[in-house]
């Protein structure tokens, strides 16, 4: 039974990792119904530039930690200045064809700097000696996931449901054309979810480095794995993306923890997620959580 | 004495000046649209199908842009100043504030939400007291201020797309085809309280409406448009006495009775207003 609540636990840890990456995604989505392929490659910008605040500046890493959270809200920003502002308007494909030139842009660029390849690990600044607690043990930066997905599901929580800017996000995503009837600038809705975005990207791949490490590559596919969760939880929804993540992640070790033994190579661990995936669009094609097209009938 | 010009009945606020609007740098949808409305009173404009009355209303507002028209020449002077081609978030800052035609209520927020998008641009602490405001005007908001905006029925998503303009405290409210889809009796609340809010808090109104009837009710000065021009103005009285007005838009025929359609197209290619 103890091996059943490591493996529970465990899954919930590396579903809060998903979790975390999903939510600037879905922020997107919601407010705008782009896609954002560049997803994964702003998670690696935001944890490389920790890394280089903090190994080749020295700096305090609590500051460089909040130094590339901020850095990679810019980008986000800029991005969304710079590439999408003219597209505003015009089809949605364009718009996500245009992330997907934007990744490989900025693949590029990454591959140019020294971070390109190789494996690199942030100055330890947690405990290494994981908590035990009745037989079951957590490691300290799987807590810190745990911990930063919970502040931001608590954030955007209240952001969404009860301030007015949120709930103008909402209403853009829901009408572009009535929300600047009353006023509210489209323009700077998208500004804002793409700089937010950012910030939560940071964040996740800040705590996929201290879990294990940064790799250029293993970062990027962090992009791609938050899929099955964001399809689960629903596109457009926040608590959804954080469900669909931990699920997926719980599934996920415990698929390997007692189906792996049952197949010979393994690997069990990573189909399981996409048959649940399918069993649950099958019954809810919009995700567990995602908005239903209303229609009146 | 009748009015007979839009300034007897006060001072102009919005001027609209021989304006030509062109769609996608190619179609041209207004030739030289001129009126004024006056403030502090409702102006209907009137007419068919397809006559640029929405696209007017949309060069005031400025949402055209989204729609890829522009004003090509022309002007829009509102209080004096010429806001034609200025961007929707900024007129509506100036205090215009249209009510898109089709409701275009956010169908995934619930009334209350929609109403406080309303007031998204305002920085004053005041948003408390005009919701409870809205509320007291269409009180059937309050009951529903929990639901989604989505599941509403057409009269409760017209008075909330009404609301959620109000709540931008506009000083000139537009209003696109407040009747459209609406049953009968649904308009004559709708319009009923349009009256009230106008004669209550002093907000100018310019509402388009293809239903003449309903809007000659409640409007002080009316214009009727066609294909592109204004075709006709005058005060309420004045529209409501006038023969073409009577026969095309109020269906009442010169000798009583209603004519077959076929006389009144006929009798239409003959002779228009212009």
């Amino acid at each position: 039974m103890s091996d059943f609540f490591q493996f529970l636990i465990s899954g919930i840890a590396v579903g809060s990792i998903y979790a975390l990456a999903a939510l600037g995604f879905v922020l997107i989505y919601k407010s705008s119904r782009v896609i954002n392929f560049a997803h994964g490659q702003l998670i690696a910008i935001g944890a490389f530039i920790a890394y280089a605040l903090a190994a080749w500046l020295k700096l305090p890493i609590a500051l460089a930690l909040l130094a590339a959270v901020l850095a990679t809200g810019l980008l986000g920003f800029v991005v969304e200045r710079v590439f999408l502002k003219r597209l505003v308007g015009q089809p949605i494909i364009s718009v996500i064809m245009v992330t997907i030139g934007l990744a490989s842009v900025l693949d590029g660029l990454m591959y140019l700097t020294p971070f390109g390849s190789g494996n690199f690990s942030y100055p330890a600044f947690l405990p290494q000696e994981p908590l035990r607690l009745a037989g079951i043990t957590v490691s300290y930066p799987q807590l810190l996931a745990v911990g930063f997905t919970a502040l931001f599901l608590l954030l955007f929580g209240w952001f969404f449901q009860r301030s007015t800017l949120g709930i103008s996000m909402r209403a853009v995503a829901d009408d572009q054309m009535a929300s600047m009837s009353v006023g509210v600038s489209v323009e700077k809705v998208f500004a804002l979810a793409w700089a937010v975005a950012g910030v939560t990207a940071a964040s996740a791949g800040m705590v996929v480095g201290t879990v294990s490490g940064l790799n250029q590559d293993s970062l990027i596919a962090i992009g791609l794995a938050v899929f099955p969760a964001v399809i689960l939880g629903g596109l457009d929804s926040i608590p959804g993306a954080v469900v669909g993540g931990i699920t997926i992640g719980v599934l996920q070790n415990l698929a390997a923890g007692y189906l792996n033994r049952f197949v010979p190579g393994g690997g069990t661990e990573l189909v399981i997620p996409f048959v649940v995936l399918l069993v649950v669009l099958w019954f809810r094609p919009h995700g567990l959580f995602g908005t239903e097209e209303i229609e009146r009938v | 004495m009748q009015p007979t010009h839009p300034e007897d009945l006060g001072p102009i606020l919005l001027e609209v000046n021989n304006i030509e609007v062109v769609y996608k740098d190619i179609i041209q949808v207004l030739r030289g649209v001129s009126l004024k409305v006056p403030e502090g009173h409702i102006t209907a404009l009137l007419g068919p199908n397809g006559a640029g009355k929405t696209t007017t209303l949309r060069a005031i507002s400025g949402l055209l842009v989204p729609e890829d028209g522009e004003v090509v020449s022309g002007s829009i002077l509102y209080r004096g100043e010429n806001i034609a081609n200025k961007p929707p978030e900024a007129i509506v800052l100036k205090g215009i504030v249209q009510v898109p035609e089709g409701r275009r209520v956010f169908k995934h927020l619930t009334v209350e939400e929609n109403l406080r998008v309303g007031a998204a641009t305002r920085r004053d602490r005041e948003v408390r007291q005009d919701l409870e405001r809205i509320y007291h005007y269409f009180p059937k908001l309050a009951m529903l201020k929990n639901r989604l905006a989505g599941y509403c029925s057409g009269g409760e998503q017209q008075m909330l797309a009404i609301g959620r303009a109000l709540l931008a405290r506009p000083r000139l409210l537009l209003l696109d085809e407040p009747s459209l889809g609406l049953a009968p009796l649904l308009v004559r609340e709708i319009f009923d309280i349009v009256a009230q809010i106008n004669a209550e808090e002093g907000v100018s109104v310019l509402v388009v409406e293809q239903n003449a009837r309903v809007a000659l009710s409640v409007a002080h000065y009316g214009y009727i448009m066609e294909s592109g021009r204004i075709a006709l103005e005058g005060s309420r009285a004045y529209l409501e006495e006038n023969p073409d007005v009577k026969e095309f838009y109020l269906g009442v025929a010169k000798s009583g009775g209603r004519k077959s359609f076929k006389d009144v197209k006929s009798y239409r290619r003959r002779k228009r207003f212009m």
